[in-house]
């Protein structure tokens, strides 16, 4: 018995160290901004003045709706073409099949650091920087995506592709009628981790976004960090980095489940 | 006619080619093309043969960010792998509630890592963060966690720990979950003691997930660039300067593209040999 109290004690004391930073967090950026120093629980007072301020010095929705684009897009790219090179590895014999392979195999123990520079003077010799397409484009398809959607259809009965084909169905109907379908598992693992690492990408925007308009959300708000234009006011920055986690922490209070799953597995594949 | 299988597959696989030509192929080639030379961007390109990697050997500044990044690491992973252990453990025990302890501690790893530095900024400030309150509540004196040029990389490493550990105890829990009861149902009839069965069953059972959870700190460790970038900009004394942020700098504050590019091809260099040791010793090491 004292045993178990002990161990729901340990947990607990877990909790507190993993979750109350956050609740900190929301509660300074609603507090005055004298308080905050001070600040252990609850303000005093609620004032939405820092976020007022955050909003009047940079264009934080443009920003948002930037990282909304720029992710939606990413995703949508990476579920409908890595599911068509998932099919294809998977289901359509061709010669080079096996070399498609090692080539994803390849892509994904090769370290970012050495296309950085690189990647970076082929945005501007194709005149992408400062476009959402130098945002997009490079991510529009990746290894992990790919090697999870084959390993996914692999698993899929051929029966039901061959009745498939038998109705008439081409290549592009088999995949997106009758695989996505049943492919729900794989579709939201590969959406949610593309989402979220697109949503958190931080240095490949910091390098190919220079003007204000486009910066995506968590690039704008490291940037203001950074910079001068908070004036050393607690506030205001923590109420920014509260508007960047609450689109994701409110779709992990609904999804939570997914989210974990979702991580562990692609923890495991690599 | 029907195309042939044959086509039919290059036609599905042609965006990926293409995609790869272009955003991977190209500039790991491009990259040795760049070593070789001083470029600008603006200015025409110059060659300078070895140029770059006879500066690189004399850089004290890139070897000082291999060695924060190495420091990092020999804290963070160590760090990581106990805390996460140690939680993993307890939630595999019977209780109440696992998965909401599970989504509690997962909390951090899924806010971007700009939440967490700008959060920890606080957290570690000097003179009213809440770290140092709480050092002096507890009747102990201030840290200086940011402005110590011996505890600053430290400090980054303690906080990426807090960031990251969540992921690891989910892969520690499945691993666990993977070891099959009979094996302590023996040891226990032998009369093992905890620490006797945690030592020769558990952890040469779930080896692999050490070594992922290995592979993948030292992956996410080796990128590390926006902590320091927003918390101290390297400093203080240049020591907490990571490798990927003197990249960053070399590239796009001096434009030093020749180098810069050089100096991410060491480092990817050094990524790949640090992964392979690794999983070198992790192999022989829990298996003896």
């Amino acid at each position: 018995m004292a045993r178990k109290v002990i161990l729901y004690l340990v947990l607990l004391v877990g909790i507190v160290v993993f979750t109350y930073p956050f609740f900190w967090m929301l509660m300074a950026s609603l507090a005055p901004e004298k308080e905050i120093e001070s600040l252990v629980l609850i303000p005093s007072q609620v004032s939405l003045n820092s976020y007022r301020q955050v909003v009047e010095k940079i264009p934080i929705f443009r920003a948002f709706c930037n990282s909304l684009l720029v992710s939606g897009a990413v995703t949508a790219g990476v579920l409908v073409f890595g599911s068509m090179v998932g099919y294809a590895l998977s289901r359509l014999r061709f010669r080079g099949r096996n070399l498609i392979f090692y080539i994803l195999l390849f892509t994904m123990t090769l370290p970012f650091q050495i296309t950085l520079i690189p990647q970076y003077i082929l945005m501007v010799k194709l005149g992408w920087v400062d476009t959402y397409l130098a945002l997009i484009a490079p991510y529009m398809m990746n290894a992990f995506g790919i090697i999870m959607f084959r390993q996914f259809f692999l698993s899929i009965p051929q029966d039901l592709i061959d009745a498939a084909r038998i109705d008439g169905c081409g290549d592009l109907q088999i995949l997106f009628r009758i695989l996505w379908p049943n492919s729900i598992p794989a579709l939201v693992t590969v959406g949610i981790i593309t989402f979220m690492n697109s949503w958190n990408e931080v240095l490949w925007p910091l390098i190919v976004i220079r003007v204000e308009k486009l910066m995506t959300m968590p690039q704008l708000i490291a940037l203001f960090a950074v910079g001068g234009r908070a004036e050393a006011q607690l506030g205001v920055k923590l109420a920014a980095a509260t508007m960047l986690a609450l689109p994701i922490v409110l779709a992990y209070l609904f999804f939570q489940r997914y989210f974990i799953e979702s991580m562990a597995t692609s923890g495991l594949k690599e | 006619m029907r195309i042939s299988q044959h086509w039919r597959g290059y036609g599905f696989v042609a965006p990926y080619v293409i995609h790869f030509l272009l955003f991977v192929a190209f500039p790991v080639a491009f990259s040795l093309v760049l070593v070789f030379h001083r470029w600008n961007i603006i200015a025409p390109m110059e060659f300078v043969g070895l140029g770059n990697f006879y500066r690189l050997a004399r850089d004290t500044l890139f070897f000082r960010s291999l060695g924060n990044t190495l420091m990092f690491l020999l804290i963070h992973i160590p760090l990581q792998i106990v805390v996460a252990l140690f939680f993993a453990e307890l939630l595999n025990r019977r209780l109440h509630g696992r998965g909401f302890f599970r989504a509690a501690f997962f909390l951090p790893v899924i806010v971007s890592g700009v939440v967490v530095t700008i959060l920890w900024q606080r957290l570690f400030s000097f003179d009213s963060g809440l770290l140092n309150r709480l050092l002096i509540a507890l009747g102990l004196g201030k840290v200086g966690w940011l402005v110590d040029p011996d505890l600053a990389m430290p400090s980054i490493a303690l906080m990426a720990t807090w960031k990251n550990v969540g992921l690891y105890i989910v892969l520690f829990l499945v691993g666990l979950q993977s070891v099959p009861s009979h094996l302590y149902e023996a040891a226990e009839l032998e009369g093992a003691s905890a620490w006797q069965k945690f030592r020769h069953i558990t952890l040469p059972m779930i080896n692999p997930t050490v070594f992922l959870v290995v592979v993948l700190s030292t992956i996410g460790g080796f990128s590390l660039f926006i902590e320091p970038y927003i918390l101290t900009g390297g400093g203080p004394l240049n020591r907490t300067l990571s490798a990927v942020l003197y990249i960053y700098k070399e590239g796009f504050f001096f434009y030093h593209m020749g180098y810069a590019a050089t100096l991410g091809f060491f480092f990817a260099l050094v990524i790949m040999l640090v992964v392979v040791l690794q999983k070198r010793v992790v192999e022989r090491n829990v298996t003896l």
